[in-house]
């Protein structure tokens, strides 16, 4: 299908669009990040101020920063690592030797992500309170795993459907083992898209914040609960709220930024042939 | 040494048998091709046989030894699939040493027995390649490399040119005939063309929706196919199959009414009033004024070494007719055919009626 060039303008401005749309909140979250507190609630807002950087050094200074900071990389990154450890031969097993159960499996699987995570809040917080996991890395990596795993086992089922069944076929008679066969086939074969579920279940982790918040007090709590704790009793400060927004999502944002090609990659993968 | 037993060989997908008992012995160092329409089983039987499908039911047998439960890899057998299945990500060299690899085999050795194998199949310049760098008869011939590398008991082979161009193909099929006299081991070849089972086979075995029809040498099928199956699966152009009638029989020969109305002598006694069918090859008729049935040109091929005609004789189909190239024959021209030696005949079951060679 060839797009005429009003096609192709109107594509355009609607990607931009949505582009703008889904910025334009982080976009303004930064911005008011740098107002004084009667600045950001100045009705009309104001686009035109004096930046001030009072904001940062307040919510450094109150909260742990770096030990929330901390906190979010160890347990985004060991949710994900866990997390691929279990997906890694589920899916393997999923794809390559399926039984009539397998789609029912899976569909069970996803349709736990259907359900609001507060349905579960009494089971799951009981649940670490009595195993002693309550505001410990442990825990929360435990439970971000588990709200992960239909995902992470979904991608990567779809990322070793893509690979040929001849060629597992073909290194079964080679004499690879289901060791074998991951190591030394599958596992090179579906890097990419390993790699783009492994970067997806980081962002995922990252910005939980339900689990995170309820499950955490000050030990554990990663950047979203440390968010949360800047619209306390006081009140809403929103430019203090702001900076401490920007401050959780810039690592993140980095992070995204830096891996973009590799998450565009292998989350197109397979749908463009 | 390699000699493989089927027995009874069974194989279902939940209430769907799609192999239904098959017996064959395959011996040392014969060449077997698998010939059927596509989806009459013959992957599914060498997957069996491979190890790559579970068997259902009877006994698979390798040098004696029942294999049923045996992994593949633990068979000695070799495959080459129809995609390649190369490994993407490794060498040719890497992808023909894979096997040695896993099986721990010293580097020396590896590469050794690497470099023979390239050799063979003119490979050598190629090694240090990645499959996606490599054109289809090339990924093909290492693909035929890696197996050839792990000197297995048997090959299989299945439908290993189906990819490949027409030019490459025929080239493709030399070589593979070569290498079986060559190495002198034990093939297994699927194929749903005709033309590559006759040109390969010391033996065909031909399937049809999950049972053998017939086995036997190409020359053996051509002139003596056991069933109308056979008859028109084997040879090309296909076999003219005529419904007939009987109208009359002595002690040694009957004459019969062919759709259309033509006569026709067969040397065998038959029942009056039976159904038949008469087989004849297009290059098994002549065209001579003697001849009994009589049909009128519809369609000629001019294929340069020889000439194709399609005659209307009155029934539904036409008689194919395969002439000299020097041949004359005109558009809408009436001639009178008559079999050369081999006529075939098959029963109102489809099975072939013994007549006296002549
Ligand atoms: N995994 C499967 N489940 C159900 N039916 C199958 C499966 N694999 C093959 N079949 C069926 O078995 C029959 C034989 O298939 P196959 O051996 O591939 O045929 P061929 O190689 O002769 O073309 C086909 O009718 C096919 O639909
Ligand atoms: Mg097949």
């Amino acid at each position: 299908m060839r797009a005429s060039p009003l096609q192709k303008l109107i594509i355009a401005i609607l990607g931009w669009g949505a582009a703008l749309l889904m910025f334009f909140p982080v976009a303004w979250m930064v911005l008011t990040s740098f107002k004084t507190e009667i600045n950001a609630i100045h009705s009309p807002p104001l686009l035109i101020f004096h930046p001030t950087l009072a904001n940062y050094g307040h919510v450094i200074h109150l909260g742990d920063y770096i030990g929330a900071l901390t906190n979010s990389v160890v347990i985004s990154v060991g949710a994900t690592i866990l997390g691929l450890i279990i997906g890694i031969p589920a899916a393997y097993a999923m794809a390559f030797f399926p039984n009539r159960w397998t789609k029912d499996l899976m569909l069970w699987m996803l349709s736990t992500k259907m359900m609001p995570a507060v349905g579960v809040l009494m089971p799951i917080y009981l649940l670490c309170q009595r195993s002693g996991l309550l505001d410990t890395q442990t825990g929360l990596i435990l439970v971000m795993m588990l709200s992960n795993l239909p995902i992470i086992v979904w991608m990567l089922y779809t990322f070793f459907k893509e690979i040929p069944g001849d060629i597992i076929e073909a290194s079964r008679m080679d004499g690879a083992g289901p060791l074998a066969q991951l190591r030394v086939v599958l596992l090179p074969l579906a890097g990419p898209g390993i790699a783009s579920t492994a970067l997806l279940s980081i962002i995922l982790s990252w910005n939980e914040a339900f689990w995170s918040i309820n499950l955490t007090a000050t030990n554990a709590a990663p950047l979203t609960a440390f968010i949360a704790t800047f619209s306390a009793p006081e009140g809403l400060f929103w430019a203090k709220l702001s900076a401490a927004s920007t401050l959780a999502v810039a690592p993140i944002l980095i992070f995204g930024w830096a891996t973009q090609r590799q998450l565009v990659r292998g989350l197109t993968f397979g749908a463009v042939k | 040494m390699c000699t493989l037993e089927l027995k009874n060989l069974r194989k279902a997908y939940g209430n769907i048998e799609v192999i239904k008992g098959i017996d064959l012995t395959i011996n040392d160092r014969e060449f077997v091709v698998f010939v059927g329409p596509s989806g009459c089983g013959k992957s599914t039987l060498l997957r069996m046989i491979a190890g790559l499908e579970e068997i259902t039911g009877g006994d698979l047998l390798i040098d004696g030894v029942r294999v049923n439960d045996v992994p593949p890899d633990k068979r000695g057998l070799a495959m080459v699939f129809q995609s390649y299945a190369l490994y993407p990500h490794m060498t040719v060299a890497d992808n023909m040493a894979f096997a040695l690899r896993l099986a721990g085999v010293p580097k020396a050795e590896r590469d050794a027995r690497v470099q023979v194998a390239a050799k063979t199949l003119q490979l050598d310049a190629l090694l240090d390649r990645k499959p996606a760098n490599l054109s289809g008869g090339q990924r093909q011939r290492v693909a035929i490399g890696r197996a050839i590398v792990r000197q297995p008991k048997a090959f299989l082979f299945d439908e290993p040119l189906s990819n490949l161009d027409a030019a490459l193909r025929v080239q493709t099929r030399i070589e593979i005939a070569k290498l079986h006299n060559d190495l002198q081991s034990t093939m297994i070849y699927v194929t749903h063309d005709q033309i590559e089972a006759m040109t390969l086979a010391d033996r065909i075995v031909v399937f049809n929706a999950g049972h053998i029809e017939q086995v036997g040498t190409p020359l053996e099928l051509y002139h003596n196919p056991a069933n109308l199956f056979v008859a028109g699966f084997i040879g090309s152009p296909k076999m003219n199959l005529i419904g007939a009638e009987v109208e009359s029989s002595n002690g040694q020969s009957s004459t019969l009414r062919l759709e259309g109305g033509s006569p026709f002598t067969v040397p065998t006694a038959l029942g009056q009033g039976e159904k038949v069918t008469v087989g004849i090859r297009p290059e098994h008729i002549a065209v001579t004024d003697q001849g009994t049935i009589s049909g009128r040109v519809e369609v000629i091929e001019h294929l340069g070494n020889e000439t194709i005609a399609y005659a209307s004789i009155g029934g539904a189909e036409p008689l194919t007719v395969k002439l000299p190239s020097a041949s004359t024959v005109q558009l809408g021209e009436t001639l009178h055919f008559a079999p050369r030696g081999h006529a075939a005949l098959f029963n109102q079951a489809g099975q072939a009626i013994a007549l006296p060679r002549g």
